[in-house]
């Protein structure tokens, strides 16, 4: 490779004075070439100091003990298939313990400490998650396959984040409720998703200390290393034993945790379907309820909008943690003035996308994070295929091993495909357009969903215009997924209900009066 | 695709892609205006691909891509002769130790040094460049720009590098912008044209963007971002906006226009994260000289002890690297 | 041996050595200095006043400080000044990061501080909850910084179809003339709200106990806060504060001295430049310590400005 690049750089001795050739002579399409001209050589990020045991319990009472039933299961990692550990199978007995000893913690001494002294736990947190940053981004990627990238530089900091912003209220609840008193709630117990681990661990328990509460934590069964780490930090940081307590299992233990009836308070984020069911479960009892579920954003590009960066924000939109985001922009509704070159400069952007292992520094698109949800993208892409629309996949070489979908987009859908309606969490972008700001309303709020929505234009009073009227809890203006702990996160309609950060935050891990 | 028309005499002409360069023309710059930028999501592009990881291979091709990808420059009031020459031999040998480096693509210095250049780099592939039209402030008359132009070309310049008139641009004067640029174009004849734009002192990026379609519609084979003797000089973000116009113009007219950050990038590092910036906006085919230069000086070193450092293991010293 | 004037440390050696025992090993004395642009100076002037310790211990039984002029005071707040556009322009979360820092260096200098409070009058007993409630301050205003925005900014829902919204913004520099006691819980409730909020400070350390508010500089030297941000003057209020009252680029004071005629004084000249002048007659070292009157939401808004935008809405 090497004597090709030295040969390519010599500049042509013919071409003294003379310009590069321009267009073909034979007048064909100019077209952008994404080659193998100075191919990027792999860049690993060197993982030999981080240790991930054979084996991990639960953390209950602010110690480690094996699961009741003798079970354990495996965490693979899914760019590779291979084994990484395996983890503790909480059954119902377990996660009764689990409450139990949040409830003990909670009455005798978390709800009697004063709230400066609990705020400066919670700093703790804070502090060990930025002095361990590196090792919880080697683990977050190589359970979940996110890139080293993304973990590195938004997962593991954003989390860290969140327990410094969420310590500094512990003791200022006084001033967040304008007047009213807030008490704790209880025990909360918490069930989180697999496409964030670590950041929705961070997003569950920071606010619910920082109220007063203590919690039971249910990470999600493919991606359990990076709260188990989570619960050494707290270990470490000398919380009170049973403050904060982690139950690794499947769908049958956050079942059992949201149905206990020791839990004063339920918070699941995770998809729209098993929201409901726990909504229902929870019916007739006084459990308070928060709920993060799926989403089918619109990601509004307008003829005035400054392109190349819309283009930007489409790709991070979509591709961003291999779509694996509730909030992601997965349909791009474009104004039909835009819409060819739009496309076109989407293709030339996809074909830089890098597809691959997820510890390498240079990753941009990683694994899926199971066969399951594989199968599922695979399903709707057909459907979507089968439905006519056409699909542009980015010509990249996929490894051998592991789960991958190539990032992907539709063109050609209409307002009724399985693929414009259905969430599908994976890299596919379906693309639709529109006319006029009224029309772009209607589609993008002609959906069960309403958790986000982008909107990109140069002119500031159509962004208000059209976020004052988008159905989304989230709106984006020039600008997509962009999170910040001081900024509240939730979704309208069938998104769920209540919001994450924020002073608004606060609300759903408190008693108010008044 | 269609190729948008030029001028009335480019209508007259038969339909399909260009074979020559098109004659320039000012009117439809702005029946498509250029698209509005945005300068928090240009930066966060260019922050993201920062980190891009140029490792073993692929960092020495990059490096040695850059070394034949710089214009060697001293642009000073005390240039002399001997000093030109000592650049002009580091720019044919830049390693005395690897005749395999280098050489790099251009010298560029003021015109009155333009001769013991072209002497000095006699018989290579070196190519001489010469600054002109008043550089670096450009506030002469015409005339006088251009006279600066016709006698460096003269003198024996392969290329020139102009400066765009900054006042003109930034007091909504395009016209005149755009007919110096074409006048300049003109006066160059066989030489190539790079068009500064002094991005620093233009104030944001929708300017820099504006003046670079001026810069190619009025006949610029190359748009370069600074003179370098102004702060800010090149910067990845405005390269970034440039190379953006670069591609626009690509796919509307099917010509190549060349790029050239000057200025400002110092260390081997900046360098490979520049070529990054070509390779995922343009990528392969302006990966060559011919379409991307460096406009530096003191990168040379820097990239020479990356490379010994990449073939030795060890981190290098300044000192045993020849300053010229 | 040679032979030398004998001085007094020569008595206690030869004692020691007459004695059997190991001569004492002789302490470097700290040199008390200011606090301005980051840095550790004298006065310009050159002068010095004197503060004597309650005991022994750490420091001679007298200590030369720094008495501070009208130029030192214009040094501090050009360093201020220029200080102020790094400060307010990181994040909220950065300043948040930095305060909490604070917090750390003083908890790992918690027996300096101690000593030093007790070397300035205070009873070992009120020295150690003093610092304490210091340390727990910072920590207070470093949860502080990302959050206040959310209590006093507002959206503004005005008749017509406009986006109003109105949002905090710091002043700039705020010069202070902290209370002669709590020499450092004093100095720390008035500093550190004030750049909480985004400002610069230019303080006056309490005439009574100099020293302690030194070592705490020494806390914010090491704490990743940027120099100029707080510069500390020590000196005479009397003749540090009307100088700063008067001069144009400070836009606040918060000035605590126990002097009714100083404080009038200071609204006086701050009103020749209509700044934000706030004076309060001493509190009890007791009030102090209160988290309900020592620290709060009050203490960082009274320093901001509000900004009220509009924009229209519409297509």
């Amino acid at each position: 490779m090497s004597r090709e690049m030295t040969k390519a750089a010599q500049p042509s001795a013919a071409a003294r004075g003379g310009a590069p050739e321009r267009a073909a002579a034979d007048g064909a399409e100019p077209r952008l070439v994404f080659g193998r001209a100075w191919d990027y050589a792999p860049a690993p990020e060197a993982a030999d100091h981080v240790t991930i045991a054979p084996r991990y319990d639960l953390f209950i009472g602010g110690a480690w003990r094996a699961p009741r039933s003798g079970k354990y299961f495996d965490t693979i990692n899914p760019a590779t298939e291979s084994k990484l550990s395996e983890v503790a199978e909480a059954n119902a007995a377990d996660v009764d313990d689990a409450v139990r000893a949040a409830r003990a913690a909670y009455e005798s001494t978390w709800s009697k400490m004063k709230a400066s002294e609990r705020a400066k736990y919670i700093f703790r947190i804070a502090r060990a998650i930025q002095e361990k940053a590196r090792e919880l981004a080697i683990v977050e990627s190589m359970d979940g396959g996110k890139p080293i990238k993304e973990s590195r530089d938004v997962d593991v900091p954003l989390a860290a984040a969140h327990f410094f912003y969420h310590a500094g209220w512990a003791d200022k609840l006084d001033y967040a409720f304008h007047g009213r008193t807030a008490r704790p709630l209880g025990v909360a117990g918490q069930i989180i998703p697999w496409n964030f681990p670590l950041l929705m661990a961070a997003w569950k328990i920071a606010p619910a200390l920082a109220c007063g509460n203590t919690v039971v934590l249910k990470p999600a069964e493919t991606t359990p290393l990076s709260a188990l780490l989570l619960a050494r930090i707290i270990e470490e940081a000398e919380l009170p034993p049973g403050v904060v307590n982690i139950v690794t299992g499947a769908g049958e233990t956050g079942a059992a945790l949201a149905a206990h009836p020791g839990v004063d308070k339920v918070a699941f984020t995770g998809s729209t379907e098993i929201g409901k069911r726990i909504q229902k479960a929870l019916a007739g009892t006084k459990k308070r309820l928060t709920l993060e579920l799926g989403g089918k954003a619109a990601n509004i590009v307008f003829a005035d909008a400054p392109i190349d960066q819309a283009v930007e924000g489409i790709v991070g939109g979509i591709y961003f943690n291999q779509g694996h985001v509730c909030c992601a922009g997965s349909r791009l509704l474009v104004e039909e003035s835009v819409h060819d070159v739009i496309v076109r400069k989407l293709k030339d952007r996809v074909a830089t996308l890098r597809v691959g292992d997820p510890l390498d520094k240079n990753t941009d698109v990683g694994a899926i994070n199971s066969k399951m949800q594989l199968d599922k993208i695979k399903q709707l892409v057909d459907a979507g295929a089968a439905e006519g629309a056409e699909r542009y996949s980015a010509p990249c070489a996929l490894p051998e091993k592991g789960y991958w979908f190539p990032p992907t987009f539709f063109t050609g859908a209409s307002q009724s495909s399985r693929i414009a309606r259905e969430e599908i969490f994976g890299p596919v972008l379906t693309v639709l357009t529109f006319r006029t700001p009224d029309e772009a309303l209607e589609k993008a709020n002609n959906t069960m969903y309403g958790l986000s929505a982008g909107i990109w234009t140069d002119k500031g009073a159509k962004i208000f215009w059209m976020a004052e009227r988008l159905k989304a809890g989230v709106v984006w203006g020039n600008t997509y997924n962009k999170f910040d702990p001081s900024s509240p996160f939730g979704g309208y309609k069938e998104s769920g209900f209540g919001r994450e950060g924020g002073r608004q935050g606060l609300s759903a891990y408190v008693e108010l009066d008044g | 695709m269609t190729v948008a028309p030029h001028s009335p005499n480019d209508l007259a002409r038969a339909g399909g892609a260009a074979a020559a360069p098109p004659r320039a023309s000012f009117l439809p710059l702005f029946l498509t205006p250029p698209p509005p930028v945005d300068a928090v999501a240009v930066e966060e592009r260019v922050a993201a691909l920062a980190k891009r990881s140029i490792k073993k291979q692929a960092k020495v091709a990059g490096l040695r891509l850059a070394v034949a990808m710089m214009d060697l420059t001293t642009l000073e009031g005390k240039d002399t002769p001997g000093k030109v020459r000592a650049l002009c031999n580091k720019a044919l040998r830049p390693l005395e130790g690897d005749p395999s480096i280098g050489p790099c693509a251009a010298i560029c210095v003021y015109p009155n040094h333009v001769s013991t250049a072209r002497r000095a780099l006699e018989g290579s592939g070196v190519k001489v460049a010469s600054v002109a039209t008043a550089f670096p402030s450009g506030q002469s008359p015409l005339a006088v720009k251009l006279d600066d132009v016709r006698r460096a070309v003269d003198f024996g310049a392969d290329e020139i590098d102009m400066v765009i008139d900054r006042g003109a641009m930034l007091a909504g004067d395009y016209g005149k912008v755009f007919d110096e640029i074409a006048k300049t174009k003109e006066a160059c004849g066989a030489a190539h044209l790079k068009v500064i734009l002094e991005t620093g002192e233009l104030g944001s990026y929708d300017v820099v963007r504006k003046a670079s379609e001026i810069g190619i519609a009025a006949g610029g084979d190359f748009i370069k971002t600074s003179t370098g003797k102004v702060q800010p000089a090149a910067t990845p973000a405005v390269t970034l906006v440039m190379l953006e116009a670069i591609r626009d113009h690509y796919y509307a007219t099917g010509r190549k226009i060349g790029m050239k950050p000057a200025g400002g990038v110092r260390t081997a590092k900046q360098s490979l994260h520049y070529l990054v910036l070509v390779k995922e906006t343009l990528g392969d085919a302006w990966l060559t000289p011919d379409l991307f230069r460096f406009g530096a000086s003191a990168l040379l070193n820097d990239v020479l002890m990356q490379l010994e450092k990449e073939r030795t293991g060890n981190y290098q010293a300044a000192e045993d690297f020849s300053k010229d | 041996m040679t032979v030398r004037t004998k001085t007094k440390d020569d008595d206690v050696i030869l004692s020691a050595a007459l004695a059997g025992a190991e001569p004492a090993r002789l302490r470097v004395n700290k040199a008390y200095k200011m606090f301005v642009g980051g840095a550790f100076v004298r006065s310009e002037s050159g002068r010095y006043f004197q503060v004597t310790s309650a005991e022994g211990g750490a420091d001679p039984d007298v200590v030369n400080l720094p008495r501070g002029s009208r130029k030192d005071a214009r040094d501090a707040v050009l360093a201020a000044k220029n200080a102020w556009g790094g400060w307010a322009g990181k994040t909220a979360y950065n300043r948040g990061q930095i305060l909490y820092r604070l917090a750390e260096v003083m908890e790992s200098r918690r027996p300096e501080l101690t000593a030093s409070l007790e070397r300035g009058g205070e009873s070992p007993a009120d020295a150690a909850v003093e610092v304490d409630a210091a340390i727990d301050r910072a920590v207070f205003y470093a949860g502080f910084c990302d959050k206040f925005h959310a209590l006093v900014a507002s959206s503004n829902p005005v008749a017509g179809p406009h986006f109003g919204f109105s949002v905090p913004e710091p002043m700039g520099v705020v010069a202070i003339a902290a209370p002669a006691r709590p020499a450092l819980l004093g100095l720390v409730s008035t500093v550190l709200p004030v750049i909480a909020g985004g400002n610069v400070a230019v303080a006056i350390a309490s005439e009574r106990d100099p020293r302690t508010a030194v070592v705490f500089c020494e806390c914010l030297a090491t704490s990743d806060l940027p120099g100029g941000v707080v510069n500390v003057l020590t000196g005479q209020a009397a003749e540090i504060a009307p100088p700063l009252a008067r001069h144009r680029e400070v836009v606040g004071i918060d000035a605590w001295t126990a002097d009714d005629a100083l404080r009038a004084a200071l609204e006086r000249d701050g009103s020749e430049s209509v700044k934000r002048v706030k004076t309060h007659a001493p509190l009890a070292p007791a009030a102090w310590l209160d988290d309900r009157v020592g620290q709060g939401i009050g203490w960082i808004e009274r320093f901001l400005e509000t900004k009220t935008i509009w924009h229209p809405v519409g297509i």
